[in-house]
């Protein structure tokens, strides 16, 4: 089954204690954040810490992908990170604030002098773009498309909206731009991430947004607080009669290729390939996540 | 007439010799002087609480109790006490049903030598950092809910005078805790104070009519009552040990217990359950009700410890009755006096293991907090890591060895501290009372419970043994150092039955 990426957990760098023990929570990726949530005078000691943690063998004992948000390539700060994660086995580099793809080649090509000098297997280290300006959101498909090292891009919504000149509301001012990185990302066969919902009181809020972007087909979303994971991988499992419904389905085509059967149909509809391929996924998403609890 | 009764007593005792100890009678109100005049409608108010404590005749060596049904919000206890010190009285034993981190205004008392003994079920705060570190000659006796009862009963606990906070009172002394201005709820431990001590004075704001109703203390039970300005403050009843969680940590535990319930084998219509006090076991309460719809049960009765999430199942119908010795906040102090199932039972009824029958006798499923937890499954509540007091036995053990299904749960580590441990610094509850640990890295099943290991694993919850839950928590943490202790003992810890089951020594500064 692809790697499932429904939640990837912000986690403040500088947090020896979250990061030490946050894969409890089994997020699907957790994001260790050296940009914007450590302090200045910190950077040095959560890249450490960091470094440090993707080294525990936890995290892949979980199956929880490692992913970290290095500081912009301009700052002092950027490369240092890059070169420390890199070397600590990160599965996921994320940079900032990428506007064009030369942004991606030019991390591109730190990456893999690292990977060299370290000894990792060259395109190992997987990369991550953040599309938080107007000017990223039009250049979405050609950063999506920029390395076959990218495995998804992600929504950020505070810059973005700023630049927008407008506000977090009803999602309205968000809505070209949730079409335009998860339509990038589907042309480049990558995974699209949605913002963070930052009210974590609000769980009726942030159900409301993972159901829409669900809707619109994006992979997951970014969180700020563990107790989002449970809600948000709720909401993507599969009820229990849709996975009754995709059994028949699967049962269906079966007996309709043993029976060599051109056409399969299903209590009058008719059954065809993406349908089968769908109603294969939801027995595959169900397997792995459970069906649909309240909660 | 007394001349003729005097002459029939002659008669009698000539052919009744063994009648020698008959009393003749004298008039209508030789035992009852206040019934000559207007005085027995107040002959039990006093002005002040230094009155009372003259009019009890209290003298060195005795021993005075209260109950501690306001937690942190209490306004009586620290005020007696420096009643009693000022008017010079020494070498009492104060028996509280227990002390937080409100009472550190005893320790001047204790350093002068007014209080000079201890029975409390916990220690918090600066007192039991300075208790740990060795302010008292005699060791503190630390009590579980139930094995207070039994200490009472027993006369090892000889109660003198318990001075014990009511929200409303009549001028008898009917009382209760949920009228009046600052509610405490539930007054089981003063209930039994009430039956059990030689004189009972009741603290209140509220001097209402008579008779009051309900009735949680008698008017046979008390001798005294005193107006005051404040008995407690129910607004922090609901701080500390018993608060409600937003932690994602604590609440993730509280899933986890929900659903180790849930496939237990023992989540059947009509269970019974009771959380104790701590965040995770408080807040595993709100995780059942859907569980409850789904599988359309109700649950017979909930003990407690009841809270407002507990109460909030009751009002909707999933839990029939409400069995609550101590209201762990406002909501539930409201909902004794409103609900006709919410019920208020002594601690004797609730959890003594000498009474007649205990309610924890009846109680399928209870959720327990610890400190640590060793390979045995044993449980410490009382002692931190760095081996001073800062906790108590509540019902811990009590409900652990009554009920048929004892969680416990814990955090895996406490900042850097582990909570599984080789072996726990003090036993409070044997791990043979233990059935399962609820962390948030997996959940570890006592072996002697094989059947419910086999229904957890089934559900697909994550069982792991408690040495791997130990290995995780010093692979994240390193081997803890051992505590360094004196050789002077602070605590003696008995078990429910009065029994000691540990000590508590002076930890080194």
């Amino acid at each position: 089954m692809k790697k499932l990426r429904r939640s990837m957990l912000f986690l403040p760098g500088a947090n020896a204690a979250m990061l030490s023990t946050s894969f409890v929570y089994k997020p699907d990726s957790i994001m260790f954040d050296l940009e914007d949530a450590v302090s200045i005078k910190e950077k040095d000691s959560a890249r450490l810490l960091v470094a440090q943690t993707l080294k525990m063998p936890v995290y892949k004992e979980h199956n929880i992908e490692t992913v970290v948000r290095i500081n912009a390539l301009n700052t002092p700060f950027g490369l240092k990170d890059l070169e420390a994660v890199v070397r600590a086995g990160v599965d996921v580099v994320r940079l900032p604030m990428t506007n064009s793809a030369e942004d991606i080649h030019e991390l591109e090509a730190h990456v893999e002098r690292i990977e060299k000098e370290c000894g990792r297997e060259v395109g190992s280290t997987k990369l991550m773009a953040a599309i938080e300006s107007a000017q990223a959101v039009v250049n979405a498909v050609s950063i999506a498309k920029s390395s076959p090292r990218l495995i998804g891009i992600a929504l950020a919504a505070f810059d973005y909206l700023v630049d927008m000149q407008t506000e977090r509301g009803d999602g309205t001012e968000l809505f070209y731009a949730r079409c335009a990185v998860l339509h990038a990302a589907r042309v480049a066969g990558i995974d699209a991430f949605d913002v963070v919902y930052s009210n974590v009181n609000d769980d009726e809020g942030f159900l409301k947004e993972v159901n829409l972007i669900k809707k619109l087909g994006y992979n997951g979303k970014s969180l700020i607080n563990p107790r989002q994971i449970e809600l948000l991988h709720n909401a993507y499992a599969p009820t229990a009669s849709e996975v009754e419904n995709a059994k028949k389905v699967v049962e269906a085509a079966e007996e309709g290729e043993r029976k060599g059967l051109g056409v399969v149909s299903l209590n009058g509809k008719m059954i065809d390939a993406p349908i089968i391929t769908r109603a294969q996924k939801i027995i595959e998403l169900a397997k792995y996540s459970g069906v649909r609890k309240e909660i | 007439m007394t001349t003729s009764i005097n002459q029939k007593i002659d008669d009698l005792l000539k052919q009744h010799p063994d009648l020698k100890n008959i009393t003749p009678f004298i008039d209508a109100n030789a035992t009852t002087p206040y019934l000559k005049d207007e005085s027995k409608y107040t002959r039990k108010l006093c002005d002040s609480i230094e009155q009372a404590i003259k009019k009890c005749e209290l003298r060195d060596g005795m021993t005075i109790s209260f109950h501690h049904a306001f937690r942190e919000g209490d306004k009586v206890i620290n005020k007696v006490v420096e009643t009693i010190s000022k008017l010079g009285i020494k070498n009492l034993t104060l028996a509280s049903s227990s002390l937080l981190s409100c009472n550190a205004t005893l320790i001047p008392h204790i350093e002068a030598g007014v209080i000079t003994k201890i029975y409390t079920s916990g220690l918090r705060g600066k007192l039991a950092d300075a208790i740990s570190h060795g302010l008292m000659d005699n060791p503190v006796h630390i009590h579980s809910h139930g094995g207070r009862v039994k200490l009472i009963q027993s006369g090892e606990i000889n109660i003198d005078i318990a001075f014990l906070a009511v929200s409303t009172a009549d001028e008898q002394g009917n009382a209760n805790g949920v009228s009046g201005k600052s509610q405490c709820g539930a007054l089981g431990y003063a209930m039994v104070d009430a039956q059990f001590a030689k004189k009972v004075v009741l603290l209140t704001e509220d001097i209402v009519g008579y008779p009051n109703n309900p009735a949680s203390i008698r008017q046979d039970q008390v001798d005294y009552i005193v107006k005051v300005d404040e008995v407690g403050d129910p607004t922090k009843i609901s701080v500390g040990a018993a608060r409600i969680t937003s932690n994602p940590r604590e609440l993730m535990i509280a899933r986890y217990a929900a659903d180790v319930i849930e496939h237990s084998g023992y989540f059947e219509d009509g269970f019974s359950i009771q959380t104790g006090s701590g965040a995770s076991s408080t807040a595993a309460t709100r995780f059942l009700e859907n569980r409850m719809r789904a599988k359309n049960i109700t649950a017979s009765f909930a003990l407690g410890g009841i809270t407002a999430s507990i109460v909030d199942l009751h009002e909707k119908g999933l839990v029939k009755r409400l069995l609550d010795t101590q209201s762990f906040d406002g909501a539930a102090g409201q909902s004794l006096g409103r609900n006709k199932d919410h019920i208020e039972v002594s601690t004797n009824v609730y959890a003594n293991p000498a009474s007649k029958g205990a309610s924890v006798d009846e109680l399928d499923i209870v959720i327990l907090s610890a400190l640590e937890i060793d390979l045995d499954f044993n449980v410490n509540v009382l002692t931190g890591s760095d081996g001073v007091m800062r906790g108590a036995s509540g019902g811990h053990c009590d409900t652990a060895a009554g009920a048929n299904l004892t969680i416990i749960v814990a955090p895996l580590i406490r900042s850097r501290i582990p909570t599984v441990i080789r072996k726990v610094t003090t036993i409070v509850t044997p791990g043979e009372s233990v059935d399962v640990l609820v962390t948030d890295h997996g959940i570890a099943v006592n072996p002697a419970r094989p059947e419910i290991a086999e229904r957890l694993k089934e559900a697909n919850l994550p069982v792991m043994t408690i040495e791997e839950l130990y290995q995780r928590a010093i692979a994240l943490t390193g081997e803890p150092k051992p505590i360094e202790f004196k050789d002077k003992i602070v605590g003696i810890v008995h078990f429910r039955d009065g029994s000691i089951i540990d000590v508590v020594r002076q930890v080194k500064d």
